[in-house]
Formats: C-alpha cells, sequence, structure tokens
C-alpha cells in the first residue's frame, strides 16, 4: 500500500529544508504578508527565497504548496492576485486559496496551476466541495478539524476530488474562515490580516505565582505555576458561564491523529496535514520525522506510536479531536 | 506535566565562580560577534524588520549576569550586564542557559519550550517572535560566529574550538553548536 502524503509546514527557509530532509512529501509555505493566515512577525518567505525554496525542494523530490489562504480586502485584491501570478512563475505544486474570487482568479489567469480549497473556506460537505471543484477546478480540498472519521469517509463517497486531513499541531475547531472571535478582541482579522491572535495584542506577565495570558485588553487564562502555559486565543480561554469556570469552547490542547491514520486512509483521504507554520525548524523536523516512520508503518501494516510528541505541544496535552468525538 | 529533555542548569558552584568575573572582555568579543553577523547575515534583519530597533532582554536565570541586545544594523550592541543593572527592555526572554542557548542552535522549539514553561516571555510579545523566528531561520551556530569573530586569529582558533566544543558539551549538558541536522535520525 501506498503511504499517505505527508503535507508539512514551514514558516522559513530553514524549516522548510528541515521539513525536505525529514521526509516530507510536501511542504506548505507562504508569503511574508497578509495573503497567508501565518501572517506572523519574523516568519515567511520573500519571493527570492519563496523561488530558491521551490527549487530546493523539488530537487529533493518533494512539493511546493504556496497558502493564499486569506480573503482579499475589499478594493485592493492586487496583492492577493500578485501571490498567486508569482507562485505560478516561480513552480509552485499548487496553491491552496479560500476566497471565491481569488480561485477564480486562479482558474482563469493560471489554468495550469493546480487549485487546492484551504481549510479557510470551512467546505464540510459533499455539495459545497462539489461545488468549489466543478466551478474552480478545485484538486483537493483541506478538510475543517470538525468532522468524525465517518464524516469524512460519507464525504469522500460523493466527491471526485481529493481531501487532506489535519493529523497533528495546534486545534481550531471553530468555522475557520468565519470566526470573528480574535478579531472581537483586537480588531484585526485573522481571515484578512492573516493571525489568529496576533502577538501585537498578545501579553505574559508574572503575578506572583500565577502567570497571566492577556489578548488585547482581555485576559484569557491564568496559569499556576508549573502548569502549562497557553497561548491566548479566545476559544481556548477559561470564561464563566453561569456556576461553571473553565475552558467553555475547548482545553488548550492540542491535534494528535496518529491512532488514526489507518482509518484515514480507509475513509479515502489522500494526505495528512501536519500544522505549525509558526513554529521552529526543530518542531518541524522532530514531527515531521515522526509522522515519516508513521505512515511508512500504517503503509506496512505495522503499529504506529501514539503520544511521541506531547512535550512539543500547547497544553502539553494531545487529543484526536473531533475525528474521535469525545468532547463536552 | 512533561518539560523539554536534556536542558541542564549552569551548577551553582560554576555560577558562584562567575559572579566576579570582568564583563568587558565579554562585551568586546560579542559586539565583534553582533556585529559580524549584521554584515554577513542580512536577511536576519529584513525578518526583524521594525523590531530591529528594540532592545531585548536576553536573560540566563542561571547566570550572573543579562545581556542586553539592540540589533538595530546601524548601530548593534550587546551588553553583558549585572542582573540588577538591566536598565529598560521592550522584550525580555529569561531560562536556563542550556534552554537558550538551544534555540538559537535549532535544538529545541521555543514554543514547547514556553509551553512547559522552561523559558517565560516578557513585554513586546511581537518583537521576541519576531527575533526568535529570525534567529531560527539564520541558523546560527555560535560556536562558528566566536571563531569568525576573532578575525585574522581565526585559523588559529578555529580547529581549536571544533576540537573542544563537543567535549565541553558532552561535559556540560549544554547545546553549545547547532544542532546536527540528521540527528534526530540517529
Amino acid at each position: 500500500m501506498k503511504p499517505l502524503e505527508l503535507v508539512c509546514p514551514a514558516g522559513t527557509p530553514a524549516a522548510l529544508r528541515a521539513a525536505v530532509e525529514a521526509g516530507a512529501d510536501t511542504v506548505y509555505c507562504g508569503f511574508r504578508d497578509e495573503t497567508n493566515a501565518r501572517n506572523f512577525p519574523g516568519l515567511n518567505f520573500s519571493r527570492a527565497e519563496m523561488e530558491e525554496s521551490i527549487d530546493y525542494a523539488h530537487r529533493r523530490g518533494s512539493k511546493v504548496l504556496v497558502a493564499i489562504n486569506t480573503f482579499p480586502r475589499a478594493g485592493a485584491p492586487e496583492l492577493w492576485r500578485a501571490a498567486v501570478d508569482d507562485a505560478a512563475r516561480f513552480g509552485a505544486d499548487a496553491v491552496i486559496l479560500a476566497d471565491v474570487g481569488l480561485l477564480d482568479y486562479a482558474a482563469n489567469h493560471q489554468p495550469g496551476l493546480r487549485r487546492h480549497l484551504s481549510v479557510q473556506a470551512a467546505a464540510a460537505n459533499p455539495d459545497a466541495i462539489n461545488f468549489y471543484a466543478e466551478t474552480f477546478g478545485v484538486r483537493r480540498v483541506v478538510l475543517p478539524r470538525v468532522l468524525t472519521v465517518q464524516e469524512i469517509a460519507a464525504i469522500n463517497r460523493e466527491i471526485e476530488c481529493e481531501t487532506e486531513v489535519f493529523v497533528f499541531g495546534g486545534l481550531c475547531v471553530m468555522a475557520e474562515g468565519r470566526c470573528a472571535l480574535s478579531a472581537y478582541a483586537t480588531g484585526r482579522s485573522p481571515n484578512m490580516n492573516g493571525a489568529c491572535s496576533p502577538a501585537s495584542h498578545v501579553h505574559y506577565k508574572e503575578e506572583g505565582s500565577e502567570l497571566v495570558c492577556g489578548l488585547g485588553d482581555f485576559t484569557i487564562n491564568r496559569v499556576k505555576k508549573d502548569a502549562p502555559a497557553p497561548y491566548p486565543t479566545l476559544c481556548k480561554g477559561c470564561f464563566q458561564a453561569g456556576d461553571y469556570q473553565g475552558h467553555v469552547f475547548e482545553d488548550p490542547a492540542s491535534l494528535d491523529a496518529a491512532t488514526l491514520i489507518t482509518e484515514f486512509a480507509s475513509a479515502g483521504v489522500t494526505a495528512l496535514k501536519i500544522e505549525g507554520r509558526q513554529r521552529s525548524r526543530s518542531y518541524t523536523k522532530t514531527v515531521v520525522h515522526t509522522f515519516r516512520k508513521a505512515v511508512e508503518a500504517q503503509a506496512k501494516g505495522l503499529p504506529i506510536m501514539a503520544n511521541e510528541l506531547q512535550r512539543l505541544t500547547e497544553g502539553q496535552t494531545t487529543t484526536s479531536g473531533a475525528y474521535s468525538k469525545t468532547w463536552r | 506535566m512533561q518539560t523539554s529533555p536534556n536542558i541542564v542548569a549552569v551548577p551553582a558552584p560554576v555560577r558562584l565562580l562567575m559572579r566576579p568575573l570582568p564583563l568587558l572582555p565579554l562585551r568586546l568579543m560579542l559586539e565583534r560577534l553582533v556585529s559580524g553577523l549584521i554584515r554577513r547575515r542580512p536577511g536576519l534583519f529584513l525578518r526583524l524588520d521594525h523590531h530591529a530597533e528594540k532592545v531585548f532582554l536576553i536573560d540566563p536565570t542561571d547566570l550572573p549576569f543579562v545581556f542586553r541586545l539592540k540589533p538595530d544594523p546601524e548601530h548593534p550592541s550587546v551588553e553583558p550586564l549585572r542582573r540588577e543593572r538591566a536598565g529598560a527592555w521592550d522584550g525580555r526572554i529569561a531560562g536556563p542557559l542550556g534552554a537558550l542557548m538551544g534555540m538559537i542552535h535549532g535544538t529545541f522549539d521555543g514554543d514547547a519550550l514556553f509551553f512547559s514553561r522552561d523559558i517565560i516571555i516578557e513585554g513586546d510579545t511581537e518583537a521576541v517572535l519576531a527575533l526568535r523566528n529570525a534567529l531560527d531561520d539564520a541558523e546560527i551556530d555560535l560556536m562558528e560566529e566566536a571563531a569568525i569573530a576573532f578575525g585574522p586569529f581565526r585559523p588559529a582558533i578555529e580547529p581549536f574550538l571544533r576540537n573542544v566544543t563537543p567535549v565541553a558539551a558532552r561535559i556540560t549538558g549544554l547545546p553549545l553548536s547547532r544542532s546536527d541536522e540528521n540527528e534526530v535520525f540517529t
């Protein structure tokens, strides 16, 4: 059996090289501007770096996908269209898009450039996916992290294009591309400016034995000494609701679906995506290497090691998320 | 809670021995090192963008001094200072020397060190993140940079450092040089 395709994150050229060396079939990355949904300071690729990195990956047999997955600002589509044109010019293997206008632009102006649908489009049923495939020639859809494995299998039975699912990393359970929680707290939209909980609005303060984590004017978490520190995203914050005080939406745990790889393969999934373009080359190297071993083991019918990467994760705990539907 | 493996603290007796040492030679050495980095790696400062104008306090909590870093490409400076004389800063990164060196050398992931509370960040989070990402992409080897900072004496110093560094790393447990690209595969 052929191993599932491993799609790996790279926030910098160094991380891209680490991913390729560690066994990534495919690396995804973005330009250094608001056209991609990991627009954090110090990250991403200049035009020259993108061209060099695509060449580097191709010479070693890996593919590069360019994420242009934010939504263009009204009246200013040029930045996003230029990103599509440049990705095509540099020889990217596909672009990952979310906006229907940009999908239409890419289909008409760069028809030879393969189009993937970003998770930011939140296409979570066969009708929506078939619409994107038939209208814009989308060849692969990245599924939102809100579906069970059974639902993924049901979707795959009714669509013609490939599916890619998240297998490891930060866990977003919102309707991606539509969530406005971070924009409410910071005034900057993850979907248009490219950063959920932008670092410019994040602050940490040691108060006695507690670490206070804030986003804009809001305190999102207070954690006791030696408890894992979270990144302050509203959906993983502590809130009071009636008599309940705690993580109302989601615990600060990370996704690790390594043990479900065989089920993903049976459900007709083509590719496994690792989240983490904002992480270091050390993270990339370790996670990609671990999942390389896992997909090879799955293809040979061997057991897959579980929970090998907890120390790298937010919350220092992992979950299989909605895939197994064991949540509150 | 799991903590990142292999982070060793500088032993207390060593810390005590270091306390009276003069900081001027270290400062001169570090300024040469940073100036060289700026000349040879302009990409690092492009990644820092406007954050290059900020002041970063690098605080190895197991050393008796801190480093006040201003990575301004025009007037870079890095000052070792007694902790009580650190002065004002925009962003602070604090943790054991091993954790901080491990981040620079690609041995450890900065986010994982933060999640596990092995390092602390304070102040301008955006600036700290920009610095972390810029350093991570630069794939710096501090021992290599130190050898380069010796200028004309580099040919004499480099073989010595190359031989001594792995031994010193084994004895101290500190990640003294850039992580081997292939070490994860062993």
